[in-house]
């Protein structure tokens, strides 16, 4: 029943574009998977370590910046630019995992904002090397061979590969003696160190791993929207982040991936559906209605109501 | 008794720990033999678990020196010295909650595997071989506790001496050679503190020494090898069972003969 599932739900993936040609369609789908990888690489500290990071714009903003950047100023490829951007958001990662080393709970939730402040600031203000306010324009679409991935059905594909790596790298990490540290340090931190696990080692590896996949997801947006401005840093986009781990279900693989797809179709339909006016409250009143009813998430509710029909 | 001619494994001298100006622990001294089962008591407040968090890393202390098999273990953080072969319990029942018993003694198992990070991202096929063989670990020390047909619940859905059991089974799942038990049988009933008497004593046939605390003298006296008897931060006698129970200090510091409220 799920394999079949899952089966369908691959061969609906893989040939979405030519089923779903309407453009506003598909640029709504690429943005649920960009924010599909933000919500598995936010999900691997929320959901798995437990720790709450509230500045996870700030890895997606270094990403596109950084991925904008070594194409524009240095004409670096973008297939190198790309990897160029995840180290350095890793590399962000791991600063600020050392940094909250001895921090938990809310001290660690202050720190992660703050540093989503400062780099925030330095991209409003370093104007030579971000332009300011005023952004970066032009930032080239990626090319493959004679090809230009410009086009929407072709970006999708790209966007596409970079959900199954993210979801790859998620899933063989979470079942393993990594994803198990990253477990316990959630679950039972001094009784983890009691067993030899290295929580603080654990800590900095997670931070690194889901700062790298949020700056995989900036450099997707980069090349998708082609420009690159300060609005990457906005709280609003690591509060969007947060609501589709939780809707969907943190700590889950599949959970995600369906809540980014759920919130990201969910104010598109409501713009639709209804006016400016109701959109914000209507979205306000679902998710309310959806953490009361599900608390635990979308995926964890389906798991229990499968295991309930089985049993 | 055990262990005359035997080389010291643990030995802990002149420990000191303070809290703010109170003296938990005020210099003690004292050393487990290998493969005995040591028991520290002492009244509420004595500063066996103290002790025991000194020992383990948990606690930094003022003053004194640890040392496992020559190598001082002061300033070790939890995990090196698990790493070490010093593995804890902890007092109150301490578990992953919301995990099946299976992961719990699976975390547990963390130090016998090997698989870092490019392992498991490349998906190598060595990283298969060892989660099966993990598996099959975690499998034989469940039932070693006797909890296979509770493998698959969550750990905090067990009964509590169910729940003791499983941090018994996480603890020896990282291959301790020294084992410190944190009072193992609290609220446990007299039957459920057989089980794990009989659990201690098949640990010890294992080869691994044991150092515990415990209040519940009927299963001190009926397991030890050594007891230590700590009173305001010192030791205040030591010796076999026999000797204990009848030893003017001890008895003196349990019935408070000279005033003394512990």
């Amino acid at each position: 029943m799920i394999r079949l599932a899952r089966g369908l739900g691959a061969l609906l993936a893989l040939t979405l574009p030519f089923w779903l040609a309407n453009p506003y369609f598909l640029h709504v789908v690429i943005m649920a998977g960009i924010f599909g990888v933000l919500a598995l690489s936010l999900n691997l500290l929320l959901g798995y370590t437990g720790q709450l990071s509230l500045g996870h714009a700030a890895f997606f903003g270094i990403g596109a910046y950084t991925s904008a950047l070594l194409t524009l100023r240095l004409e670096w490829s973008f297939w190198l630019a790309l990897p160029g951007a995840v180290a350095l958001t890793a590399l962000a990662g791991w600063l600020i995992g050392r940094l909250a080393l001895k921090l938990r709970g809310a001290y660690f939730v202050l720190v992660t904002i703050s540093f989503a402040g400062v780099i925030s600031l330095v991209s409003v203000n370093w104007m030579e090397l971000t332009n300011g306010p005023l952004g970066l324009p032009g930032v080239p679409a990626p090319e493959l061979g004679p090809w230009s991935l410009r086009a929407k059905s072709a970006y999708y594909y790209l966007v596409l590969a970079g959900v199954a790596l993210s979801y790859l790298v998620c899933a063989r990490l979470v079942g393993s003696r990594i994803g198990r540290a990253f477990l316990a340090l959630r679950e039972n931190e001094p009784l983890a160190e009691s067993v030899g696990v290295d929580v603080t080692h654990y800590l900095v590896l997670a931070a690194v791993v889901s700062a790298g996949l949020a700056g995989l997801a900036g450099g997707l947006y980069a090349h998708y929207t082609r420009f690159v401005s300060p609005e990457v840093f906005l709280f609003t986009y690591t509060v969007t982040m947060v609501v589709m781990v939780v809707a969907g279900g943190k700590g889950t693989l599949a959970g995600p991936l369906v809540g980014a797809l759920l919130f990201t179709a969910l104010p598109e339909a409501l713009r639709l559906a209804t006016s400016w006016q109701w959109q914000m409250l209507a979205y306000g009143v679902l998710l309310v209605l959806l953490v009361f009813f599900l608390p635990r998430g979308i995926v964890p509710a389906l798991a229990a109501w499968r295991a309930r029909r089985a049993s | 008794m055990a262990g005359s001619a035997s080389v010291v494994t643990l030995a802990v001298r002149d420990l000191a720990v303070q809290f703010g100006g109170v003296a938990a622990l005020g210099g003690v001294s004292f050393e487990v033999s290998p493969g005995t089962i040591t028991s520290v008591i002492g009244p509420n407040g004595a500063g066996k678990t103290t002790a025991f968090n000194a020992i383990t890393g948990y606690l930094r202390p003022a003053r004194g020196e640890i040392t496992w098999d020559g190598a001082p273990l002061t300033g070790l953080r939890p995990s090196a010295i698990a790493r070490r072969g010093v593995v804890r319990t902890f007092q109150k029942t301490s578990v992953f909650p919301s995990l099946s018993v299976a992961d719990n003694v699976t975390i547990g198992l963390h130090l016998r595997a090997t698989a870092g990070f490019l392992d498991v991202v490349l998906g190598r096929r060595r990283i298969r071989d060892e989660e099966r063989r993990l598996a099959a670990d975690a499998e034989a020390i469940i039932a070693f506790v006797g909890l296979a047909h509770r493998r698959r619940e969550i750990a905090s859905a067990l009964p509590y001496g169910e729940q003791r059991l499983v941090e018994l089974a996480v603890a020896l799942a990282a291959h301790p050679r020294l084992l410190l038990l944190d009072e193992p049988g609290a609220g446990m009933t007299s039957g459920e503190k057989d089980v794990v008497s009989e659990l201690i004593r098949k640990i010890r046939g294992r080869g691994i020494t044991v150092l515990l605390v415990e209040h519940d003298m009927r299963m001190v006296m009926g397991i030890s090898d050594i007891v230590i008897v700590l009173n305001h931060g010192r030791v205040i006698a030591e010796g076999a069972p026999a000797d204990i129970r009848t030893h003017p200090d001890v008895i003196r510091a349990y019935l408070g003969t000279t005033g003394d409220r512990a």
